[in-house]
């Protein structure tokens, strides 16, 4: 279920209110999304051309996307010349049927996995189980996702939702089942944890012939595939295994090799607040022996790239700083989302990858209150408010809003018929109830009416000539 | 969508290109022999839905603006320093550092691994000599057999990787020592590229402890000039610290699964 498609679940406003019922899990959040945001906030504020950094991001993403057949069609090139081999995948199905395919032509029943969005949107680990395939987590938090038969709840740390007594509890019931059982008399302490996991995965590891990665970057002009991450779990995947596979989402291409002097300052310092994340691995086609796979994975992305404001969602380079600067997010959770995209980024981008045809997804973009820090603290500059919007404007509407919005722009329309309902309202201000009844409840119940003056502010201008009377 | 788009079973081109030992199959062997500009590259069930995505592509952005790309961004910061703030960036990462003169690197790989009692070290190919004499002598003094090298008889010895070390041979030892490519001040980065006296990118991964020697004239001050240093076509490992967590409740935890001990020897 770990990474599963949350096909189901009801609309944001019912996940959020129970959300904010759990004391520890908002305790938790709290706790996360204001540590990593103030080494953020520092780490950036090292940089003098921090501005500089981050409008070139923008531009070059806007420069790909723009061109995106094109570098694609060169990254293709680049590692087949390499001695790699490049898959397309129009959807999540075609893409867990390649690499199903791919790790039975190996001979093999496992695969090691580093941690990759890209797969969790597509179910790719239960595709492979139902294929007879056991993918296996490696990163930390993910292996207490999997463990625990959980949902992850932040793009950077997913098990943030978990406090260590839980993750000793995770530990101690379900890593036999899934390998070498935790050890005796194991603490909650993080250092005991971390061994615990260290001990569980390095058999494996050493012994895993087929391995599967996303990707952060890809560099059309050599055909250079880019981890950054800091556990050394993603480089073990990487390195060791004869087989690797790398599903990576289309728009995660960068133009040139110079393109990384950008990336590599932008991501680090936004996402886990750090001048940089402990290891980055770069490879080129198939290296050092190993059978090399890519598959490039669309999955609804050229529908976003065809919406003229919502295809800045695919400058998103996963970093999770609007997730952390959030006022939402940091009371409701990443589950609340309903998607392995939470937060802010996520309200843009999963109704966009998936359609507004369910509940859930129509009531994403509204999942916010466009207070604009996500925008100010993104490093590709995407305008989330501006995208929110644009979307809440294309989802479906109830009647009775429709119809109560019509009735506005009829009376706003004109200043004569603004300055009737004005004296209207101020002469039956006594019977206003503090709640409308029947369905408009609804919309009194998450607001207060303001009091109605007796006489609106024109009139009183009219009345002493701007207060001259 | 096209996910039932019918193909030839990709195990069987799989199978077509081969168990490849040095992967290097280059252009037109195996998978290859399409080309990507005969829209067969894969020849997989990709195939359809390569032109599909393309074509998918060139309708969703037709008629867009071309954007420009400005680089107003450092791209040659102050070289001044460079050396001292690399040592205190590495050592803000929880990394052991030492500034040494040249001469005096030898020395203190010796002393580094007395300090660790390392029996059992794996050493590069390419590897000065003169370093690799010094963790010879640090092997044949301070070795500690006891407990230590978890592999076979344990011994004390300089482990090279001809023929290639196996992961459990390179998981008994107890360290690894190497030199670099680059080093990065402004982050305290080191970069790994294979080359001479590096090795293969399992070898400074599997053991628990890395020495790595760090010349001053391989320190640029920052991350564009690493970049322009680097070649993208060998693979390349950024190394800023020892491996480390901060999954569990946000504490930071060095030392997961890479080499929980990272400890580095700067030449001025």
């Amino acid at each position: 279920m770990s990474g599963g498609t949350f096909l189901g679940m009801p609309a944001f406003p019912r996940n959020a209110a129970a959300a904010v019922q759990d004391s520890q899990l908002r305790f938790n959040l709290r706790k996360a999304t204001h540590t990593i945001r103030g080494k953020r906030a520092s780490v950036v504020a090292e940089l003098p051309d921090w501005a500089e950094l981050r409008a070139a991001g923008k531009e070059i993403k806007d420069h790909t996307l723009r061109n995106l057949d094109r570098y694609l069609l060169q990254l293709e090139e680049a590692v087949t010349a390499a001695g790699g081999h490049v898959h397309w995948a129009a959807d999540a199905a075609e893409a867990n049927r390649i690499v199903a395919d791919l790790v039975k032509a190996t001979g093999e029943t496992s695969v090691v996995k580093v941690k990759s969005m890209a797969t969790q949107e597509i179910g790719l680990n239960e595709a492979l189980q139902e294929e007879g395939i056991t993918a296996y987590e490696t990163d930390l938090a993910e292996l207490i996702v999997q463990l625990g038969d959980d949902w992850p709840s932040h793009i950077l740390v997913p098990a943030i939702h978990r406090n260590r007594s839980e993750i000793r509890e995770i530990f101690q019931e379900k890593m036999a089942s899934y390998g070498r059982a935790a050890p005796e008399g194991l603490t909650d302490e993080p250092r005991a944890l971390a061994e615990a996991a260290r001990l569980h995965l390095r058999e494996r590891f050493l012994s895993t012939k087929v391995a599967v990665s996303g990707a952060n970057f890809m560099i059309a002009e050599t055909g250079t595939l880019v981890v950054l991450e800091s556990e050394g779990n993603g480089r073990m995947c990487l390195t060791l295994p004869e087989t690797l596979i790398s599903v990576v989402g289309i728009e995660k291409l960068l133009p040139s090799w110079r393109d990384l002097e950008v990336f590599l300052q932008l991501l680090p310092r936004s996402s886990t607040g750090e001048r940089m994340n402990p290891y980055t691995s770069t490879w080129t086609g198939a290296v050092e022996g190993q059978e090399f796979h890519l598959v490039l994975l669309d999955n609804g992305r050229t529908r976003v790239l065809a919406d003229e404001v919502g295809r800045q969602a695919l400058r998103c380079i996963r970093c999770s700083a609007c997730l952390n600067v959030c006022p939402v997010y940091e009371r409701a959770g990443g589950h609340a989302y309903g998607s392995v995209y939470p937060g802010p980024i996520g309200a843009i981008l999963t109704p966009q990858l998936r359609g507004m045809g369910s509940a859930l997804d129509a009531s994403l973009p509204y999942a916010s209150t466009l207070c604009g820090a996500c925008f100010d603290a993104c490093p590709v500059a995407i305008d989330i408010p501006e995208v929110l919007v644009h979307l809440r404007g294309k989802a479906r509407h109830p009647r009775a809003e429709r119809l109560g919005m019509r009735a506005a722009g009829w009376v706003f329309d004109r200043p004569a018929r603004l300055a009737g309902a004005q004296r209207l309202g101020a002469r039956l201000r006594r019977f206003v109830p503090g709640r409308l009844p029947g369905p408009l409840a609804g919309w009194t119940d998450t607001r207060d009416i303001p009091d109605i003056p007796a006489e609106s502010f024109r009139d009183w201008w009219d009345r002493t000539d701007g207060g001259a009377r | 969508m096209s996910g039932g788009a019918a193909g030839p079973d990709p195990t069987a081109r799989a199978h077509a290109a081969g168990p490849d030992p040095r992967g290097r199959t280059g252009p037109g062997t195996g998978a290859a022999t399409g080309g990507p500009g005969t829209g067969a590259a894969t020849g997989g069930p990709g195939t359809g839905s390569r032109e599909l995505i393309l074509s998918r592509i060139r309708a969703a952005v037709a008629g867009a603006p071309e954007p420009g790309i400005t680089r107003a961004y450092r791209t040659s910061p102050d070289q001044a320093g460079a050396v001292e703030l690399f040592a205190e960036r590495v050592a803000d990462y929880r990394a052991v550092v030492h500034v040494v003169d040249a001469d005096e690197v030898a020395g203190a790989i010796t002393a580094a691994l007395g300090r660790r009692a390392a029996g059992r070290v794996v050493v590069p190919d390419g590897l000065p000599e003169e370093w690799a004499r010094a963790v010879r002598s640090a092997v044949e003094a301070g070795a500690v057999p006891l407990g230590r090298g978890t592999s076979g008889a344990g011994a004390a010895a300089i482990m090279r990787d001809a023929p290639a070390l196996s992961a459990a041979e390179l998981d008994a030892a107890d360290g690894v020592v190497t030199s670099c490519a680059v080093g990065i001040a402004e982050t305290g980065t080191i970069v790994l590229d294979a080359g001479p006296g590096q090795g293969r990118r399992a070898l400074t991964l599997v053991p628990d402890y890395h020495l790595c020697v760090v010349r001053a004239d391989q320190i640029v001050a920052g991350v564009p000039e690493a970049v322009g240093r680097l070649d993208p076509l060998r693979p390349l490992t950024w190394i800023s610290g020892p491996s480390a967590t901060s999954d569990i409740e946000l504490n930071r935890v060095e030392g997961v699964h890479g080499p929980r001990t990272l400890e580095v020897v700067i030449a001025r």
